[in-house]
């Protein structure tokens, strides 16, 4: 059986581009706010979305989106608001993973877990702390319920590394373009397409770049060698320099449609 | 009896690494080194000689007559860790990371500091050894430890006030794990407590358990058997491993680590991992958290910057869950009575970390009675608590 995800890769790879993959924390910048930031990435043509599990302690996010998890967290967003967006993300039709440090995960309950992103019609969980030496309840969770484990590699993730994680990912790879925070960045790291190139000699599953990446042609740049594109940081910036929440969206909207004309232009 | 942790530093169901995988390459040169350093004649020839001529150890053992008439009678031995060079025994671990460091070919370090023990011994590490030093500190934590901040800075190291979150030790912590994740071809992290993910825990105890080795002896020497109890404060834990760990296979003596209860552990607002909180995964290892249901950490509270921390390191929490060591929570009040104690019946004046262990005393000497020999790691000296504790007991500054 294959999820969401899996199908969108497979039609994206006929249309020979790269998908856009956005990036939002449910609760964010506000409960019902970020119901309508998720429209306007539909609306803007987003290929698939990422709900963010805001958390008390984020050390692979740079001050962007932890001001924006901090503001989620003071609305009180949890479980029930991440599975929420999920389901309004997977309900406009677009493919949908929530993105989450482990120790949530933990709290609700590993299986547990796994099976709610897949009763909100989720397609999997991208876990940027968990090690692959930890990740044996989860290996089994996920592959009981059916959904996408994707992980994390690094440009320090060593060749004899990388096989190790790769054979542990559904759905896509997902490329941290440089050793670094989350952020958004005057250029997208020239390791990232060294990295890519590394990862295509250990597994056929779709790769997806992230961290940098915020302009039209940052997206051109990363869809030329890249099968996903991952933005993140440029779209909370977007709404936290919005003088009202409407505006934010509005510029969420505009956003989007750029880039997803740049992850078309790459090839 | 095993203690003994798995090679991916697993203390049973606790530790490992949860970390994101650009750390993981720095992670395993670190514990590579080591393992090699350990069983290396010149590295422990390095460390042993930094340990006599500049920590200034052995540490000696005071006993506190005079403080042992409240504790039931029972015999108080200090170990006096106190008297270290930087006045804490966080000088143990740094001399050690310092050495690894120029080992791995490193320039940089990083630290994080609740209290500002930890960030003045690292510091003093990297002016000694001719490092770059970086310490974040909680932006709470450098206005309670003003006079800390200030030494850090003569000893030529940068400190940043971390701003976000709680703004106290576990905010610094993630701000150094950023730094890290971004500079960490250059940089070390030089992790203050037995906490973090593998091998920290492991060998940030190592280098700390020579407070047991030579007090162990010196109890024997002195007194001519074994403690009944031993006894340390656990913020992360790092002074109470130390002390602990030799004395782990001597299972008839007590082990007993006591946490921070802030306000009391029934208000919500203490330190007490253990004794409050529940298993869960924070900073890289899986260990007691503070949390919610969503497993959030929750803020820590604590008169003492040090044990100002939500987490605890997982041979703590490995060694609560088979019983070999006992945990306990005193309060701000029963600590700072106990601080006072110290300073008027020995001429003593302890860190505030420290009170809450020699509280703890006050209350097991009183349930062991006159026979029982108690040893105290008095792990770090008051004088940077002095404002606390005028503003505390009211005496104008």
């Amino acid at each position: 059986m294959t999820t969401a995800l899996d199908d969108l890769f497979v039609k994206t790879r006929a249309e020979n581009r790269a998908a856009l993959i956005a990036y939002i924390p449910a609760g964010f910048p506000s409960i019902e706010g970020c119901k309508k930031v998720i429209q306007a990435f539909v609306d803007g043509g987003v290929d698939a979305i990422e709900i963010g599990f805001p958390y008390s302690d984020p050390v692979m996010d740079g001050p962007t989106i932890q001001a924006a998890a901090d503001q989620s967290l003071a609305h009180g967003t949890g479980a029930k608001e991440v599975f929420e967006a999920l389901k309004v993300a997977t309900d406009a039709g677009v493919a949908a993973v929530v993105m989450t440090y482990w120790n949530p995960i933990e709290k609700y309950g590993v299986e547990k877990f796994a099976q709610s992103i897949s009763d909100n019609g989720g397609s999997g969980v991208i876990t940027p702390d968990l090690t692959i030496e930890e990740s044996a309840t989860w290996k089994d969770a996920v592959e009981k319920i059916g959904i996408n484990p994707i992980y994390v590699v690094a440009p320090s993730t060593t060749d004899a590394r990388l096989p190790q994680v790769t054979s542990r990912c559904g759905g896509f790879i997902y490329a941290a373009s440089l050793m670094g925070v989350t952020g958004t960045r005057t250029s997208v790291s020239s390791g990232a397409p060294d990295l890519v190139a590394r990862i295509r000699t250990t597994s056929q599953l779709p790769i997806a770049v992230g961290l940098g990446v915020s302009t039209r042609e940052q997206a051109k740049g990363v869809a030329g060698y890249a099968d996903g594109v991952i933005v993140g940081s440029a779209f909370i910036k977007a709404l936290l320099d919005a003088p009202d929440e409407a505006t934010g969206i509005a510029a969420v909207k505009t956003l989007t449609s750029e880039l997803a004309l740049g992850v078309r232009e790459g090839r | 009896m095993t203690t003994v942790e798995d090679l991916a530093g697993h203390f049973g169901p606790y530790g490992g690494r949860f970390v994101p995988e650009a750390l993981i390459g720095a992670l395993e040169e670190l514990d590579a080194a080591r393992i090699k350093a350990q069983t290396d004649s010149t590295f422990i020839a390095e460390l042993a000689e930094l340990h006599r001529t500049y920590t200034g150890r052995p540490s000696i053992i005071t006993e506190a007559q005079r403080f042992a008439e409240h504790a039931g009678g029972a015999r108080i031995l200090l170990k006096r860790e106190d008297l270290n060079h930087t006045g804490s025994h966080k000088i143990n671990n740094v001399l050690g990371q310092a050495l690894l460091t120029k080992r791995m070919g490193k320039k940089r370090i990083i630290a994080e500091t609740g209290a500002g023990q930890h960030g003045v011994a690292s510091a003093t590490a990297a002016a000694l050894m001719g490092l770059e030093c970086v310490v974040y500190m909680g932006e709470e934590d450098t206005k309670r430890q003003s006079l800390n901040v200030a030494r850090m800075k003569l000893l030529g190291a940068e400190v940043i006030p971390v701003t976000s979150g709680s703004k106290t030790l576990k905010d610094a912590i993630n701000e150094a794990m950023r730094d890290w994740v971004t500079n960490v071809e250059t940089t070390h992290y030089m992790l203050g407590t037995v906490a973090g993910p593998h091998p920290f825990p492991s060998m940030v105890r190592d280098f700390h358990k020579i407070i047991g080795e030579e007090s162990r002896e010196q109890v024997l020497a002195l007194t001519g058997r074994l403690p009944d109890a031993v006894l340390a404060c656990v913020g992360g834990g790092s002074n109470a491993i130390g002390i602990f760990h030799r004395f782990i296979s001597d299972t008839d003596v007590r082990l007993i680590g006591l946490e921070a209860a802030g306000d009391g552990v029934e208000t919500g607002r203490h330190a007490a991992t253990i004794t409050g909180g529940s298993p869960g995964v924070l900073h890289g290892n899986r260990t007691y958290v503070l949390q919610d249901e969503n497993g959030q950490t929750i803020e820590s509270h604590s008169i003492s910057a040090g044990l100002d921390y939500p987490g605890v390191g997982p041979e703590h929490a490995y060694l609560h869950d088979i019983g070999r060591a006992e945990y306990r929570a005193v309060t701000d009040a029963e600590a700072m009575h106990a601080f006072a104690l110290l300073c008027k019946t020995e001429g003593i004046i302890p860190a505030i970390e420290t009170a809450h262990a020699l509280a703890g005393a006050l209350q097991i000497g009183n349930e062991l009675g006159k026979d029982a020999i108690i040893l105290i790691n008095l792990s770090g000296r008051g004088d940077k608590d002095v404002q606390t504790a005028a503003q505390y007991f009211g005496i104008p500054l």
